[in-house]
C-alpha cells in the first residue's frame, strides 16, 4: 500500500519484530517501518478488542502503540528506528494488570 | 416592553446550558449569550463525577438537593440520548471514597451518619471495611482500610454532556450566541440591556451562569454572589482493560478505558496550570490504593478552577430590587444538571417551585437576615 520516496537512502536497518528479523529503510519511525512492512494491525484496543494501525503519524492519536524494547504502548511514531530494536505488536489488549 | 428574548442566560456551561434547556422546553424564547473559548471553563475541565455523598454535612437542604437531583438523573440521561442521539457515558450503579487511615475513617462516618440524618435517610450509604471492599474492587492494595459507598453515586463523561445539552438547546429552537463575552447588564424598565462588544440584547429575564464571572455581573443587578476559584488538577492516563466498575473520588475509568485521576483542592486564584508537585501527589496516592498502576502511563494534565461559592454550597438566587435577574453559582454543574434543567428552570419560569430553592438564596451569607432567622 505505502511505497517509499525515490528520491531516499537505500541504506537500510535490521531489527526484531514479534521475534522475526526484518529490515527496514534507516531514518523512518517505527509507525512508518511498520506500515512499510505491512504489519497491519499492529495491536489490539483495550475496551473494545477492536484492531488498530498506525494513523496521525505525528504523535497525537495514540493508535499507534507498540511494545518497543521491553516498554509496552509507546507512541510508534514517536520513535525511530535503531539496529536491534525489539517490537512486538500488542495484539491482546493492553492490561495493566498483567504487568 | 418587547424585548429580543423573553429569558437570556449569560453562560453556556454546565449550569447555563443545561437551565437553558428546561426553559426551552416551556416554550419561551430563550438565548444563551456564551463567551470565548479561553475564559475559564469549568464546564470543560470537569472530572464528571454525578456525586452525593458527603454533600451537605453541615447544610441539611444541600444534602437533600443533592440526593433529588441524583435521582433525576436516569430520565435525564434517556431524554438526553433520544432527544440528541449522544452516549455521554452516564453509569451510576454507585460510587466509592477510599479511606487510607482510621482517622480518614473515623471522619467519613461521622460525615456520612450526619448527612443520612439530615436526609431522613433519604441518602443511602455504607461503610464497607477492607475485606468487603476488595470482593467489590479485588485490585485494591492492603493500604485502603475500607471505603464509603452510596449506590446513587455515578459518573458520566462531562464533554459529551455539555455538548448534548447545547444540542438540544438548539433543538428546542433556543438561541446559541458564542464569543459574547457580556460586559455589563443593566435594568431597563421591566427587563435588561445586555452589552457585548458592540451587540446589545434585551430580554425580560436574565439569568447569570457566568461562573467565575457572575459576581461582577451580579453587582450590577445589586446582587452579592460571593464566588472564588479552586483549582483542580486532572491526571488522565492511557487507556487500560476495564477494571474499575465503580467511580471512586479520586479515580474513575472512562467509558473509553482510561483512568481520569484527580480530587485536589488549591486556592491559587485565576492560575488553571499544572504543577508537578500535585501532579506526582494525585499519580502517588493513586498507586497507593491500586499498585497494579504503578507502570501506566500518564498521557497528559489538567488545571481547572472550580467555581466556589463562599461556602461551596449552590446559590440560586433572586434580586429583590430586579425581580427578573437571577443569579446561579455552584461547582457540582455535573451532579446536579438534572435539578437545574427541571427544577430551576421551573422555580425561573414561575411555573412551580421546588421548596428547597429559597434555602440556596445569598441571604444565608446576611447576618441581619439569619439572625432574624434564629430568633
Amino acid at each position: 500500500m505505502f511505497q517509499r520516496l525515490k528520491n531516499t537512502s537505500p541504506e537500510l536497518v535490521e531489527l526484531n519484530l514479534d521475534g522475526q528479523p526484518v529490515s527496514v529503510p534507516t531514518g523512518i519511525s517505527v509507525a512508518a517501518a511498520l506500515l512499510y512492512l505491512d504489519a497491519k494491525p499492529i495491536r489490539r484496543t483495550a475496551v473494545s478488542d477492536s484492531p488498530r494501525a498506525p494513523y496521525c503519524m505525528m504523535g497525537v492519536c495514540f493508535d499507534c502503540l507498540i511494545e518497543i524494547d521491553g516498554q509496552p504502548n509507546l507512541q510508534a511514531c514517536q520513535v525511530n528506528v535503531a539496529r536491534g530494536m525489539q517490537i512486538r505488536r500488542q495484539n491482546a489488549a493492553y492490561d495493566s494488570e498483567a504487568m | 416592553m418587547k424585548t429580543d428574548f423573553d429569558t437570556i442566560i449569560v453562560g453556556g456551561g454546565l449550569v447555563g446550558a443545561a437551565v437553558a434547556c428546561g426553559i426551552a422546553s416551556r416554550g419561551t424564547s430563550v438565548a444563551i449569550v456564551d463567551g470565548e473559548d479561553g475564559d475559564f471553563r469549568a464546564s470543560r475541565g470537569n472530572f464528571g463525577l454525578v456525586w452525593v455523598q458527603g454533600k451537605g454535612a453541615k447544610h441539611a437542604p444541600y444534602a437533600q438537593w443533592s440526593g433529588n437531583a441524583a435521582k433525576l438523573w436516569p430520565s435525564f440521561e434517556s431524554k438526553l440520548r433520544d432527544t440528541t442521539g449522544i452516549n455521554i457515558g452516564f453509569q451510576q450503579n454507585g460510587g466509592f471514597d477510599f479511606c487510607l487511615s482510621e482517622q480518614e475513617w473515623q471522619v467519613r462516618s461521622e460525615e456520612m451518619r450526619s448527612v443520612a440524618q439530615h436526609t431522613q435517610a433519604v441518602f443511602e450509604y455504607s461503610m464497607l471495611k477492607h475485606t468487603e471492599l476488595k470482593q467489590k474492587i479485588p485490585q485494591i492494595s492492603d493500604d485502603v482500610i475500607g471505603a464509603s459507598f452510596s449506590p446513587q453515586d455515578g459518573h458520566l463523561n462531562p464533554l459529551y454532556l455539555l455538548r448534548a445539552l447545547h444540542q438540544l438547546f438548539v433543538l428546542l429552537n433556543g438561541a446559541y450566541r458564542p464569543r459574547q463575552r457580556v460586559v455589563s447588564v443593566q435594568p431597563d424598565g421591566d427587563g435588561f440591556i445586555l452589552r457585548s462588544g458592540s451587540t446589545r440584547y434585551t430580554a425580560g429575564q436574565v439569568v447569570l451562569c457566568a461562573g467565575l464571572d457572575n459576581q461582577r455581573l451580579a453587582k450590577e443587578l445589586d446582587m452579592d454572589i460571593p464566588v472564588h476559584p479552586i483549582r483542580g488538577q486532572l491526571l488522565i492516563t492511557e487507556r487500560l482493560k476495564p477494571f474499575l466498575r465503580y467511580p471512586c473520588l479520586q479515580i474513575r475509568q472512562t467509558q473509553e478505558g482510561t483512568l481520569q485521576i484527580g480530587d485536589s483542592h488549591e486556592d491559587v486564584g485565576l492560575d488553571e496550570g499544572t504543577t508537578l508537585d500535585v501532579i506526582t501527589a494525585l499519580a502517588t496516592r493513586a498507586v497507593r490504593i491500586f499498585p497494579h498502576l504503578k507502570n501506566v502511563k500518564l498521557n497528559r494534565a489538567w488545571g481547572a478552577l472550580r467555581v466556589m461559592t463562599a461556602d461551596g454550597i449552590p446559590i440560586y438566587h433572586r434580586s429583590e430590587r430586579y425581580p427578573g435577574a437571577f443569579a446561579l453559582s455552584c461547582h457540582s454543574g455535573v451532579s446536579l444538571a438534572a435539578a437545574h434543567e427541571k427544577l430551576i428552570s421551573g422555580w425561573i419560569c414561575g411555573d412551580q417551585s421546588d421548596l428547597l430553592i429559597p434555602e440556596f438564596s445569598v441571604d444565608r451569607f446576611d447576618v441581619s437576615k439569619t439572625q432574624k432567622h434564629i430568633a
